[in-house]
């Protein structure tokens, strides 16, 4: 592992109590984060899918952008549909570049007359020049960087933010609710980014190590940190900005038709609608596929894809063992002809083509929060397509 | 008591005979994390001292561990490939990766001590 300067990266609100936790630290975004604390990353992924995990997402951007409809405005940069949107209601996007190009994944909320916008924290500043940029003079955007972003994730989230703020248990998936907790004005999401059901919550500053403190001392919460985080999301079939998805995929190729709404693609007006509309109807070159390596050896982030002729049909882009799955898990991008479910492929890990075939995503079902209490079994195979969570 | 040896990569070395065992230490797993693979080399291969003999995978990351003496591979722990996580549990133990027949005994005096690797190892960030 390469020494790295620490002397410039950022710090949460929550890096002291890290500390205090055994935390390993290492620089994420610019900021010096959790990588796993004294249990590790193997445990820490297993409980949250078992019982309730506690994540430090503050690195994340906060925006809000309020002015002369918002809603309309953003709609010129994301192909979701948000004015469609509810008040209290969110959706997961994408900010587009001219050439149907991804620059960020994001989550919008739509508040009483402001929306609530979170992006990834490596792209922070440039999806902050780009919306200001671009929404013009009638918008005004906010960075509110004095605001902490935690994540209650997993099947014990709703029990225990129950206790703490009755009702809150109620809210719907993808629903949004300002609340106090434990005494705190929050911002409460029915949301996150593990494929379980929880919570991100998003406060001032100063209140975010107290009302962490608060959460860990319930049973069945543990901090995690941001290696359970990404064996988590790649489980959840989730991507990961910069690695699954840049400026160079599409919504086409990424599988993430779902993201673009139907009235935004009767009105073709979001950036490189022509080229995304194309790709719809002609089906893209290239497609994000789930991979499942036989055997036990991890296939990591640019490993070549070949087929079984030996001819390169594509990189994996996030790689590395599920927990929950007990098992290696990768994705990647595949030439259409070879991304069938189940078609043979092999993976080139340090010179050596191990077997592996395209599977379905997610590798673990998502079990997020439905509205309807004892909803029957779906006639549909599961699929990142059907719901996507925040971004926590 | 075989004489143990440790590289500053944090490789053990235990003389056996003609022969040489090779692990990582207990530093070197609980630097890693949770071990879920280990790719060992074929029956045969000759090993370079200093030179990438073996992988091994955590949940994050790969990393190469390096031979700490030449030689000719005799034996690999064949447990690891369906329990890695020996690897943790065990790692001077029952998570050995390798025995190897030794080329040049003279190359283990290259090698620190247990006092002086533990005192190297204080001194890690």
């Amino acid at each position: 592992m390469p020494a790295q300067a620490t002397a410039s990266l950022k710090q949460t609100p929550l890096y002291r109590l890290h500390k205090s936790l055994g935390a390993r630290m290492v620089p994420f975004a610019g900021y010096e984060m959790p990588l796993q604390y004294p249990s590790g990353i193997l445990a820490e992924h297993l409980h949250t899918r078992a019982q309730a995990g506690l994540f430090d997402v503050s690195h994340m951007g906060q925006l809000r952008i309020s002015g002369v409809d918002p809603a309309g405005a953003i709609e010129t940069l994301v192909p979701g549909d948000i004015r469609g949107l509810g008040a209290q209601r969110m959706r997961y996007t994408l900010l587009l570049n001219e050439a149907g190009g991804i620059l960020d994944d994001l989550i919008v909320t739509r508040l009483q007359s402001t929306l609530f916008v979170v992006v990834n924290a490596a792209t922070t500043d440039r999806d902050f020049c780009h919306l200001r940029d671009r929404l013009g003079p009638a918008l005004t955007i906010d960075r509110l960087d004095d605001r902490a972003l935690l994540a209650l994730q997993g099947p014990m989230a709703a029990a225990v933010l129950e206790r703490l703020a009755p009702g809150t248990a109620q809210l719907p998936f993808m629903t949004a609710a300002e609340t106090t907790l434990d005494g705190r004005s929050c911002l409460i999401t029915r949301s996150g980014y593990t494929g379980e059901d929880g919570f991100e919550i998003s406060l001032p500053a100063a209140g975010a190590p107290a009302l962490t403190e608060r959460l860990l001392a319930e049973p069945e919460v543990r901090p995690i940190g941001l290696g359970a985080r990404d064996s988590l999301r790649l489980e959840a079939g989730l991507c990961l900005y910069g690695h699954d998805i840049d400026e160079t995929t599409t919504p086409v190729e990424a599988d993430l038709n779902w993201t673009i709404g139907r009235r935004r693609l009767e009105e073709s007006n979001f950036p490189g609608a022509a080229i995304i509309l194309r790709q719809m109807a002609q089906g893209p070159a290239r497609k994000r596929v789930g991979i499942r390596p036989e055997g036990r050896a991890p296939a990591r982030e640019g490993a070549a894809i070949v087929d079984l002729a030996g001819g390169e049909i594509g990189r994996i882009t996030s790689g590395g063992f599920g927990p929950s799955v007990g098992a290696p898990v990768a994705m990647g991008y595949v030439g259409a002809a070879h991304a069938g479910e189940g078609t043979l492929v092999a993976l080139s890990v340090r010179g050596t083509a191990r077997p592996a075939h395209i599977a379905a995503l997610p590798f673990v079902p998502h079990r997020y929060h439905r509205s309807h209490p004892n909803p029957p079994p779906s006639p549909f195979p599961q699929s990142p397509g059907q719901a996507r969570g925040g971004k926590g | 008591m075989a004489a143990l040896r440790f590289t500053k990569d944090h490789e053990w070395v235990r003389l056996d005979g003609d022969f040489a065992v090779i692990g990582i230490t207990d530093y070197a797993q609980t630097q890693l994390g949770d071990v879920v693979y280990v790719e060992l080399p074929e029956i045969g291969r000759r090993l370079e001292q200093g030179k990438a003999a073996a992988v091994v995978e955590s949940v994050k990351a790969a990393s190469d561990v390096f031979a700490p003496v030449s030689g000719e591979v005799a034996e690999a722990n064949e447990v690891l490939a369906a329990d890695p996580a020996k690897v943790n549990s065990d790692p001077m133990g029952e998570g050995w990766f390798l025995k190897v027949r030794l080329a040049d005994p003279k190359e283990l005096d290259a090698l620190m001590d247990e006092a002086t690797y533990r005192h190297f190892i204080e001194e890690q960030p």
